[in-house]
């Protein structure tokens, strides 16, 4: 077949290009770009002065240290606890159980709801005073609880949430590769007298790898961006004290508050970062671990 | 027989783990449509009642009369029509290309592409507002739709479906002289249609409940999206929960509306996303 210079395949990927380079690409570079200008006018696209000062400015500011400390704060307790909580509900599902789908429909509901509405709702019950979860709790003797205006309940609070959101979709993929385990597995094991406890851990955990690992990067990714719920619970603060000031919160804030362009982007590079070591992490962890494997094999 | 009691209480465990798990899921919805319908006074009662005495209808027709609520809804369900087919168009475009045609840079390019996806979304907004700026599209549909018209993500997933066609129909159809055009539409289209109503679905209940970007975007009322519309209303003085939850309710009934006679689809398309990794 005769190489044509020009192949009608690019015709049918114009559109899908333009969009993704104009809005996803381009921004991307620019977004590094950005962090990076000192001095510039972002309406005519003139930088006069570049430079690290952005970079500096912000590991300066106490708040955007504050930000990186209550988002790590927030993934480190709510990620495990999400994957963890997901994958118990999954096995259960996974068992000889009735009404599996009327559970696993239901689990999934958060996942469809408007965040914004969801955030609204919580918020209402847990009103100090006239809140269901404080009303709750006084049938259990416990005295009302300041939910939303003490400081040390933020953290609390955006764990939950964060699980309630997220249950629905990480059983859904616990399921999926639960579903892809060869049953033969399970019934040797049963022959070899290994009881439930031992199947889970010498069978489903090795087996449920690879999704255990993708959850654990799109989980934490997801938590790193954390912003909706905060803005909207804490009445378009973030929280008391700053308690709920997360990364993304203070993107929103510089950007959008105090029109400070240039330290957004800067601090939107960090997050980019973050996330980026997450994933090299786990990858690297992924490929180590296999090196090992065949490493043993080969003893 | 103490194999068979043991097996009964794993038995009950498991259901009781699995219905208190349903009910902290849904005591959020429920509150929600209990508050919406109290009747003002029955609101803030300490403690409080659970089934109201009467239904109180009235609060949704103070939500709809508090905001523009009929402008927001507009809004919204233009948004989210738009950025639907338009990501559809891009996505089954770019796809057929990528699983079936031939051209220098194939791979590097589509490898690109998947790269991108790892960057959140939330850094695109800071550069993406300047270019909609510069292009004196703040404050218009234009700005709201076109930075989601097309997703390396369902490009991904429709590439994978696509690519599962056995190439033997795409050469006999040529033999026959039908053109890719007309192949990928006759042929690729409606074999893939599960796998584009996923992509649709999910699309729609994404654009649906986005905020962020909505937010940032607009800058007047007659703009906002329901999401928008919610929270600037939740923060206005003097307003009462049951206004709110009702107003809360009316964002969430329509996704809910098309979860409930879409799951599979739904359940599907969120399934495949977790094969890719």
């Amino acid at each position: 077949m005769k190489h044509k210079w020009f192949s009608k395949a690019w015709l049918y990927l114009f559109p899908a290009l333009l969009i993704l380079g104009v809005f996803q690409i381009y921004p991307i570079v620019q977004s590094f770009l950005m962090g990076f200008y000192t001095n510039f006018d972002y309406l005519e696209d003139i930088v006069y002065e570049w430079g690290t000062d952005n970079f500096v400015k912000l590991f300066h500011d106490a708040d955007f240290r504050l930000a990186i400390k209550n988002t790590c704060v927030l993934t480190f307790l709510a990620a495990p606890l999400s994957i963890l909580a997901s994958l118990l509900f999954a096995v259960l599902l996974n068992s000889d159980i009735r009404f599996r789908k009327v559970f696993q429909s239901i689990y999934f509901l958060p996942f469809v709801t408007s965040m914004v509405a969801v955030s609204i709702v919580w918020a209402w019950m847990l009103n100090k005073d006239y809140g269901l979860v404080n009303s709750i709790l006084k049938i259990f003797g416990i005295s009302k609880v300041a939910w939303l205006t003490n400081p040390k309940m933020t953290i609390p609070i955006l764990v939950v949430l964060s699980v309630w959101k997220g249950l629905g979709y990480r059983v859904i993929i616990f399921l999926a590769g639960l579903q892809g385990i060869d049953k033969q597995y399970y019934q040797a094991a049963r022959l070899d007298g290994a009881r439930p406890v031992r199947r889970f851990f010498h069978i489903t955990v090795p087996l449920l790898r690879p999704t255990i690992f993708f959850l654990s990067i799109t989980t934490i990714i997801d938590i790193f961006k954390t912003f909706d719920e905060v803005y909207v619970m804490y009445s378009n603060q973030p929280g008391p004290l700053n308690s709920g000031l997360t990364i993304v919160y203070y993107i929103f804030n510089k950007f959008y508050r105090h029109w400070e362009f240039a330290s957004a982007a800067a601090a939107s590079f960090v997050l980019f970062l973050m996330i980026l070591a997450v994933t090299l992490f786990q990858f690297g962890v992924v490929r180590v671990k296999r090196w090992m494997d065949e490493r043993r094999e080969h003893l | 027989m103490k194999q068979r009691m043991g097996s009964g209480f794993v038995k009950f465990v498991t259901y009781l783990i699995l219905v208190l798990g349903a009910a902290f899921i849904l005591l959020p919805f429920v509150w929600m449509i209990l508050t919406s319908v109290k009747p003002s006074k029955e609101v803030l009662m300490m403690p409080p009642k659970w089934i109201p005495s009467r239904i109180q209808w009235e609060n949704y027709r103070e939500a709809f009369h508090a905001v523009p609520f009929f402008r927001y809804f507009s809004n919204s369900v233009i948004v989210t029509v738009c950025i639907t087919a338009s990501e559809l168009v891009t996505t089954i475009l770019a796809s057929f290309a990528f699983a079936r045609l031939e051209f220098k840079g194939k791979n590097v390019l589509f490898l690109l592409l998947v790269a991108t996806m790892m960057v959140p979304g939330e850094i695109l907004v800071i550069p993406n507002f300047v270019t909609l700026a510069r292009l004196g599209w703040i404050n218009t549909y234009k700005a709201l739709v076109a930075p989601w018209g097309a997703s390396v993500f369902s490009i991904f997933l429709l590439r994978q479906q696509f690519a599962s066609i056995p190439e033997s129909y795409y050469k006999a159809a040529r033999m026959d002289g039908c053109g890719d055009f007309r192949y990928l539409f006759t042929v690729m289209v409606p074999m893939s249609r599960p796998t584009i109503v996923s992509i649709a679905l999910l699309k729609i209940i994404n654009s649906w409940n986005s905020y962020l970007w909505p937010l940032i975007a607009t800058n007047s009322r007659e703009m906002r999206t329901l999401p928008v519309g919610l929270a600037y209303f939740s923060t206005e003085a003097g307003v009462s929960y049951n206004t709110l939850m009702a107003f809360s309710l009316m964002i969430i009934l329509p996704t809910l509306i098309v979860y409930l006679f879409t799951q599979k689809y739904i359940i599907r398309g969120v399934s495949r996303t977790g094969l890719k990794g």
